[in-house]
């Protein structure tokens, strides 16, 4: 039975339905949910998951890919590059100090050099994984200790690079190494180093001459089309061919995707990337915990608890320190200095790499990888747990809140809007609020439009807004306000529908073509609607009064007192629910009529005796029959 | 010949009498601006630049307006808030009204008896004005007693073509630059010499 693929993925999913609802119910975080489903369905607790979650687990790895591929997405060239001085500061401080404090201490606990160093490379490495997809659930990747805990894991992608091409260094050279390792084999490793280096910049820069120029006009032939699946598959062979090439020559393919990611975070396909992507991302991530946490090894814990347990906690303090230093030497504030200090305090999934490569090379005996490897388990399951512990009671004891980063010191900047639809209607709001500063998430689901209008400079993202996860990625649940200007009324009314009942806390701001359109946003109990037409017609009916000598004044008035009976006549016609029945349209001639009637009363007060205030003849009149 | 400006604001010309035979007889003269504040800023929203530009244009201004609550109508205030600007009007190098000249003409519809402390109005008509006249002090403007219309509600259409023509010819004078002879020993223009030798 446990044989069949069929079963195993009903485990898995099964086991990550019950255990994560378990987890979000109680608060916790997703991640410790799936750790605990994989402990359960692994081979030591309910035994539906034998040996294979190693292999899971490499297949899983992908999902750590995907998520830097996202996390690119989001972060802009320019930001990038603002980060330098965080990345490799806090990287270094962070790496160097792990690397060498936990070195003494594997040299204290008896174990040979080259296995401490081995072991020290391992335990300075964080778990991507579980740290990112953390702050990323709670909304702090904005935060400084959101920024500070990235740029860690940025530096230790980057160095865990160095750590593989150094290991072959530490293996004994009498015995013979083990050359395939799988994984690990690239082209290039035969190379001199300078050449090594000179492929990998070239790879780099390949990535962002091709994000450029291939994989944008790619992405916009294939949003023509208008099917959707394509752009699915367009965005899944973007991750895996900048995956394949960064194995190829030896990077790491989470770096390669992520620089992916940030070469195309400038692109209209951003969005749609990150709505298509964001599933695949969330399930691999899922199995790969699941999967660690399958893979903790309670036999080899059963044999030697005390040594294991020793280094658990030797290596979760240690960590914690240092990362403690580390925020202490870049003057981040207590609760923030915390948050980073539990969130990175685990050892990461690259130590699985490092260890096996190791065990590979002969550096490390199986019981020592053995011992290693449910340590670094079981310190990802662990470290949730402490973290969660901190904020639910160290923090608010400090009185300090965890607060978002955000400039609030312009109102354009404070509040976050989104335009859907950028055609002539939209496109005049999307200006207006640009000359104030606003700059609105724009999404439109033309291609050649957006296309046409991101060379024009306007920031526009393709793709069709009245799906969840395009309006997710796009921002709306920080969203303040959202503005439906597209043509079609029926698409509006979806859209709205689907925000109103999803994120009851964004303002809607609705065009509406006609008159009928108004009567189902009105039914709708959307507040602000906005009929295209109203305002320049009147606009053009004043100026034709304006030419036959009626004074601009009284005009402008009378057009707002107009625009006034009408939205009344609106509100109260709506209210007729069956549009189109003979009931509305005996309501409408009577509501036709009224409005002849206002109109009439309108003209006659307006230029005669609308205004009693500004009036002699009144008063005059009234004088007069004071005299008499 | 002196440039003659008419900063004309009246919320609802169309249905003022007098101002109707005011504003006839003098805003085709040569020489003289009349600027329609209500026709040109339907929504208030004056351009400030092209008044500055008017302004610099002429030499003589004149705000006409009837009295609404012993003041201007909102238009015309709004215009001197927004047009008389810190640094153009007034203050240092505030000079770019320095020597023009400056008066109201208004329409009152109460009569001219009513304007003092006995009167139901408790004071003059140049009291109610003192914000205009300092204005014009701030400016640098030569300010002039108002030329002033009242009691409208009651008054016959021959009168005010009276008052139109003395209105007409009180611009000649200042187009031509003749000194307005005891200017300062009446409270209103209309009472001058210069503007009372045919009547």
């Amino acid at each position: 039975m446990t044989g069949s693929i069929l079963f195993e993925a009903i485990v898995f999913l099964l086991g990550a339905i019950i255990c994560v609802s378990i987890a979000k119910r109680l608060g916790l975080s997703s991640v410790l949910g799936y750790l605990i489903a994989g402990v359960l369905i692994g081979p030591y607790v309910l035994g539906f998951i034998g040996n294979e979650g190693e292999d899971i687990l490499h297949f899983a790895e992908f999902g750590v890919v995907m998520m830097l591929f996202l996390i690119g997405l989001e972060i802009e060239p320019e930001n990038f590059w603002k980060m330098r001085k965080t990345i490799v500061g806090m990287g270094g401080i962070q790496v160097a100090g792990t690397v060498l404090l936990s070195y003494f201490l594997f040299i204290l606990f008896g174990f040979d050099w080259k296995v401490a160093l081995t072991f020290s490379m391992a335990v300075a490495l964080s778990s991507t994984a579980i740290a990112l997809q953390t702050i990323k659930e709670k909304g702090l990747l904005n935060t400084t200790f959101g920024q500070s805990s990235f740029s860690i894991l940025l530096f230790q992608d980057t160095i865990v690079i160095f750590m593989l091409g150094a290991l072959p260094l530490l293996a004994s050279t009498d015995k013979p190494t083990v050359e395939n390792s799988g994984d690990h084999v690239n082209l290039l490793q035969n190379l001199p180093l300078g050449l090594q280096t000179l492929a990998i910049l070239v790879s780099v820069v390949a990535i962002v001459v091709a994000g450029k120029y291939l994989i944008v006009p790619m992405l916009r032939k294939v949003a023509k089309t208008g099917v959707r699946e394509l752009l699915i598959a367009a965005a899944l062979l973007i991750v895996f061919g900048i995956s394949f090439l960064m194995e190829l020559v030896g990077l790491s393919p989470a770096l390669g995707a992520f620089l992916g990611g940030v070469v195309l975070s400038n692109s209209e396909f951003k969005h749609e990337l990150e709505s298509t992507l964001e599933p695949f991302k969330n399930l691999l991530l899922g199995l790969f915990f699941m999967a660690v946490g399958a893979s903790i090894n309670f036999i080899v814990i059963a044999k030697s608890p005390l040594t294991i347990g020793g280094i658990l906690v030797a290596v979760i303090v240690l960590k914690a320190l240092i990362l403690f230093i580390t925020g202490s030497v870049f003057k981040l504030k207590l609760n923030q200095k915390l948050l980073l200090t539990f969130s990175l305090a685990q050892v990461g999934e690259f130590a699985f790499v490092l260890l096996s490569f190791a065990f590979s090379l002969n550096i490390l005996e199986q019981n020592q990888m053995d011992i290693m490897l449910v340590v670094t388990a079981l310190t990802m399951t662990v470290t949730p747990i402490i973290g969660m512990i901190n904020e639910r009671v160290l923090l608010p004891r400090l009185g300090t809140k965890e607060s978002i980063n955000r400039p609030m010191d312009h109102i354009a900047k404070a509040q976050k809007v989104i335009l859907v639809g950028f055609g002539h209607f939209g496109s005049t709001i999307g200006r207006f609020l640009r000359t104030h500063g606003v700059e609105a998430t724009i999404l439109d689901h033309d291609a050649n439009r957006v296309d046409f209008l991101r060379k024009m400079g306007f920031d526009v993202y393709y793709g069709d807004a009245t799906r969840t996860d395009l309006l997710e990625s796009a921002g709306i649940a920080e969203a303040n306000i959202l503005i439906c200007a597209m043509d079609n009324p029926e698409v509006i009314k979806q859209l709205a529908k689907t925000v109103k009942s999803n994120y009851p806390q964004v303002k809607l701001m609705v065009r509406a073509k006609n008159r009928y359109a108004a009567y189902e946003f009105l039914n709708m109990e959307i507040d602000h609607i906005y009929r295209e037409s109203l305002e320049t017609s009147l606009k053009l009916a004043s100026e034709v009064l304006s030419q036959m000598g009626f004074r601009k004044y009284t005009l402008q008035r009378q057009v707002q007192n107009f625009i006034k009976y009408d939205e009344d006549s609106l509100r109260r016609l709506a209210k007729e629910d069956k549009i189109g029945d003979e009931n509305y349209i005996f309501k409408a001639r009577k509501e036709l009529e009224q409005q002849e009637k206002l109109l009439e009363q309108d003209f006659k007060r307006g230029i005669v005796e609308f205004d009693s205030h500004w009036d002699s003849e009144q008063i005059r009149i009234a004088l007069d029959d004071v005299k008499l | 010949m002196r440039k003659v400006l008419v900063l004309f604001s009246h919320p609802k010309f169309e249905k003022s009498r007098a101002n109707a035979i005011l504003v006839d007889k003098i805003k085709d003269k040569e020489g003289v601006t009349f600027h329609d504040l209500y026709q040109r800023y339907p929504d208030f929203n004056i351009d400030v630049d092209a008044e500055k530009a008017l302004m610099s244009a002429h030499d003589i201004i004149i705000f006409h307006h009837p009295f609404y609550w012993y003041s201007c109508p909102p238009l015309m205030k709004q215009w001197i808030d927004m047009v008389l600007e810190f640094g153009w009007a007034y203050g240092p190098n505030g000079t770019a009204l320095h020597a023009k000249k400056c008066l109201n003409v208004i329409t009152t519809g109460g009569s001219r008896a009513l304007y003092c402390e006995q009167g139901t109005n408790s004071f003059s008509v140049k009291e109610f004005l003192r914000p205009f006249e300092q204005t014009a002090n701030l400016c640098g403007m030569q300010y002039f007693p108002p030329f002033a219309v009242m009691g409208t509600h009651k008054i016959e259409d021959k009168e005010l073509h009276d008052y139109a023509h003395q209105y007409d010819k009180l611009i000649d004078l200042l187009q031509q630059d003749i000194a307005l002879l005891a200017v300062n020993d009446f409270s209103f223009l209309n009472d001058i010499p210069q503007l009372n030798t045919e009547i």
